[in-house]
């Protein structure tokens, strides 16, 4: 082939004089910024070659002039921040409600913990600020299957809902439908008579009649858990039927599939996962997120005049 | 070489094919047989029917006589051809499934389809990757590298059949592997899904394309090996090699799909990304340099502008890219040596992948006014732009301090993209529009103005797509790291994901640009092959052989 050198008009450079299907090469030679830039690099990563670890030996590996340790440094942040919060967690593993709801920086601290920790354990199926989601029950009401003082709730978290916990809370509502106790008929009877003992009784204005033949259903098969008047049983995590919540949806015909089917949803046991303190300042954040019950009984000033919300109190 | 003897070699092809297909036959019957789960029972069927289509395909081949004209003094352009076509549906498949899995991503209530387990992210995920890069990327490499062999070194194409072997025996993998993906078969490491037998196959494969583009290169009738041609070794080279070891694997059964890596632990996660950041290194990048070097000086009509800046970078990049892996694993497990000369290997290989930005870009001086009226050299042009800014993004994000923002964040994603829709796609198309004319041997393409549609469609489908990923990846690493004076994270994960959502609304439709441009361009490339103008020939398109026989 055209084995011949040659200069290109163009950029006035010379051919190698090697030329391949018309594809011809110039001469020229390397651009010096590109080979400056190429050696920079070469001198950087020398440079850190020595500065850190680097290069791997027979036993073990050049450790580097800054005996830089991502292990020994992560180590040692993890430490600093826990010995930093040690002292608040330890304040807030013994303290009740009012005490953080009286001490500022601690409640600011258990909400900052509780937010945090909820965000990233319980936010996915509770939903932003505890707003609930169909079979997730909402946390930011005042409506509470197992107890919504903050010993309920952290007992709650503790021991988990149906999880693997042996104290977890634990309760069953048969499939009614599904395994064949009751007849369809009944079943929707006895529907028409939980949505008349409801609040829910204006929206969907209940048949009368099948409510007065699952009155009969009702005090045979649910009262025993939900209560003769509906009012339900936290001791038993048995929900109220008295108010318009439901926690696998309110329509006529999701109550009726409740009653069908009979589902539990499972709450994991955190006791294993989250330490004591994270545990308060959770069961904190849950009971502050709007429908926390006060602490039973009630901490009365007479029987306790020691107690820092007396001694604080403005009127005394 | 005599007709005798060209007959022979041939036909000693030909029953070395029928062997290998009859074997596939008995083994993937005794696999159905004896299967241990439906999955691998549908894997063997698919199989089966594709070696026995594959004998009733050679037996037609020699039953008509075909392949016995075979004669040194043409090139072989059939089995491009095929490579061509092949890369239009596989990329147009692989694209429409990551549209689809980007709506997932930005409407996942939408898209969700719980009754149909084939449909979850989890299973078209490997699916997208594979298409674009093995199924699109491969065939564009298998087809372009075939041409280029060919032309740059005068010289038929070795190895009679077998250059169609690996061109259906590559295309069979990828559909074993894709339906298997499908069916919930997976070797679970990231770009080496397929399970082992596929693994088998491919590596058979893959020898015979390396001997075939060695054997071509053997009989070439030039003095010097082209440039370009260096760069396909290497890629063919070093992609077996890292197959082969990355694959390594002890099957439970003989009759089932599922095995577990020779390697464990840290080990295996460092084999897995010294595997995957060469597959990008050798495969997307040493490959795609082949493309360049032989498409853009053909296509500008310029010689190439440095010929010692080719061999310094080549041989630069060929070195530096095997160590870079580790940076794909920054503070993790892996040792912080390990990781330290990740990121300096990666740093050092700033330049010598600029070098075929340099040489791509500047090939172009004295032809620039070209990009005005010629929208596939543009395409080609712009390619090796997106390749300059993915290898200078690449050495940055591989620093431990950003990666300490960006790794497992959607930056990763934009970069990935950058390079694999800038660079590789177009590049790729650049190549196809190249030649569709020449090998169905047409005046021109159907129509300059529908590449130029392309051109735009895809242009800012790409912006949309990295623009917004990038947005949406420094906002999750800043997230991620954001944290309260008491030291507790200010943001839940849950909340980085819901922060995602207009940008993955926005990828989306860059995709989709994408993807309708390259329904532009199939059908431009379809009316340019069955176009009924009379043949063009182009000049001196044929073998040294034809020109001395003459």
């Amino acid at each position: 082939m055209a084995d011949k050198r040659e200069r290109d008009h163009i950029s006035g450079t010379e051919t190698t004089g090697h030329e391949w299907d018309g594809v011809k090469e110039l001469d020229t030679p390397l651009p010096r910024w590109w080979l400056y830039i190429f050696y920079a690099t070469i001198v950087i990563s020398i440079v850190y070659w020595v500065l850190m670890p680097a290069w791997p030996l027979a036993n073990g590996f050049t450790r580097g002039m800054l005996n830089w340790s991502d292990r020994a440094n992560v180590a040692a942040d993890v430490q600093f921040l826990r010995d930093a919060r040690a002292p608040l967690f330890r304040r807030l593993a013994d303290a009740s409600v009012s005490d953080i709801a009286a001490d500022p920086d601690l409640q600011q601290f258990a909400r900052a913990a509780g937010a945090s920790v909820f965000g990233d354990n319980c936010r996915t199926c509770h939903g932003a600020g505890g707003a609930g989601a169909p079979g997730f029950p909402v946390l930011a009401d005042d409506v509470w299957i197992w107890g919504g003082t903050m010993a309920d709730i952290e007992q709650t978290l503790r021991v988990g809902i149906r999880a693997s916990h042996p104290e977890t809370r634990m309760s069953a509502m048969p499939a009614f439908g599904r395994d064949g106790l009751l007849s369809a008929r009944e079943i929707g009877d006895v529907t028409e008579y939980v949505v008349s003992i409801s609040s829910a009784r204006q929206r969907l204005e209940p048949n009368m009649a099948a409510a007065a033949r699952g009155a009969v259903v009702y005090a045979a098969q649910c009262g025993i858990c939900h209560g003769p008047s509906g009012a339900g049983d936290r001791t038993q995590g048995a929900p109220s039927l008295n108010d318009d919540i439901w926690l696998y949806g309110g329509s006529r015909e999701e109550i009726r599939t409740q009653i069908e089917l009979g589902r539990g949803g499972v709450m994991p046991s955190w006791e294993a996962r989250l330490d004591a303190g994270t545990l308060r300042a959770l069961a904190y954040y849950v009971h502050d997120l709007g429908g926390g019950e006060p602490d039973a009984p009630p901490p009365t000033p007479e029987a306790s005049p020691t107690s820092p919300t007396a001694a604080t109190s403005p009127t005394r | 070489m005599t007709t005798a003897t060209a007959k022979a070699e041939w036909r000693i092809d030909a029953l070395a094919i029928f062997i290998i297909m009859a074997l596939g036959v008995f083994y993937t019957l005794w696999g159905a047989a004896h299967a241990t789960d439906r999955a691998f029972a549908v894997q063997m069927w698919t199989a089966f029917a594709a070696f026995m289509a594959g004998g009733g395909l050679l037996t037609y081949v020699i039953a008509r006589g075909k392949g016995a004209s075979e004669t040194p003094s043409k090139y072989e352009n059939g089995v491009i051809k095929a490579g061509v076509f092949a890369s239009m549906f596989w990329g147009i498949a692989g694209f429409l499934v990551g549209v689809v899995i980007a709506l997932q991503l930005a409407f996942p209530n939408i898209f969700y389809f719980p009754d149909y387990g084939w449909t979850n992210f989890g299973r078209l995920r490997p699916l997208h990757t594979s298409a674009v890069i093995f199924a699109f990327g491969g065939n564009v490499l298998l087809a372009t590298s075939f041409y280029v062999v060919q032309r740059t070194c005068r010289a038929r194409l070795a190895g009679g059949l077998w250059p169609w072997f690996v061109f259906w025996g590559y295309n069979f993998f990828i559909v074993l592997a894709g339906t298997g993906y499908l069916l919930g078969v997976t070797a679970g490491r990231e770009y080496a899904e397929p399970p082992w037998y596929a693994d088998i196959w491919l590596t058979l494969v893959w020898v015979v394309y390396l001997l075939v583009f060695l054997g071509t290169i053997w009989k070439r009738q030039e003095k010097h090996i082209y440039v370009a041609n260096w760069f396909y070794l290497a890629f063919i080279v070093t992609v077996a090699m890292l197959h082969i070891v990355n694959n390594i694997a002890i099957p439970v059964s003989l009759a089932g799909w599922f095995s577990y890596s020779l390697f464990s632990g840290v080990q295996d996660a460092l084999t897995q990304w010294w595997y995957a950041h060469n597959a990008v290194g050798f495969f997307l990048t040493a490959g795609f340099l082949g493309i360049m070097y032989y498409f853009i000086p053909k296509r500008a009509d310029r010689p190439v502008y440095s010929y010692r800046l080719s061999i310094i970078h080549f041989w630069a990049l060929i070195f530096l890219y095997i160590w870079a892996g580790p940076h794909h694993l920054h503070y993790t497990a892996l040792p912080q040596w390990a990781q330290t000369l990740g990121m300096t290997f990666s740093i050092m290989l700033w330049m010598p992948s600029w070098g075929g930005m340099i040489n791509g870009l500047m090939t172009l001086s004295g032809a620039w006014d070209k990009l005005r009226t010629d929208p596939v050299l543009r395409m080609l042009v712009v390619s090796v732009a997106f390749y300059g800014m993915s290898t200078f993004e690449g050495p940055v994000m591989s620093i431990r301090a950003v990666n300490s923002l960006s790794h497992y964040t959607d930056w990763t994603i934009g970069h990935v993209h950058s390079g694999a829709l800038g660079w590789v796609g177009f590049v790729s198309f650049g190549a196809l529009y190249c030649l569709v004319p020449w090998l169905w041997k047409r005046k021109q393409l159907h129509s300059n103005a529908l590449v130029e549609w392309h051109f735009w469609l895809s242009t800012i489908g790409i912006v949309l797509y990295i623009t917004s990923m990038w947005v949406a990846g420094v906002m999750q690493g800043l997230m991620w790291r954001a944290y309260n004076e008491f030291g507790f994270l200010e943001y839940s994960f849950v909340e980085s994901v819901e922060a995602m959502h207009p940008y993955y609304i926005i990828r989306a439709a860059g995709g989709a640009l994408f993807l309708i441009g390259a329904f532009v361009m199939a059908y431009n490339l379809w009316r340019t092959a069955t176009a009924s103008e009379p043949r063009h020939e182009r000049a001196l398109d044929v073998p040294a052989a034809a020109v001395t026989a003459e």
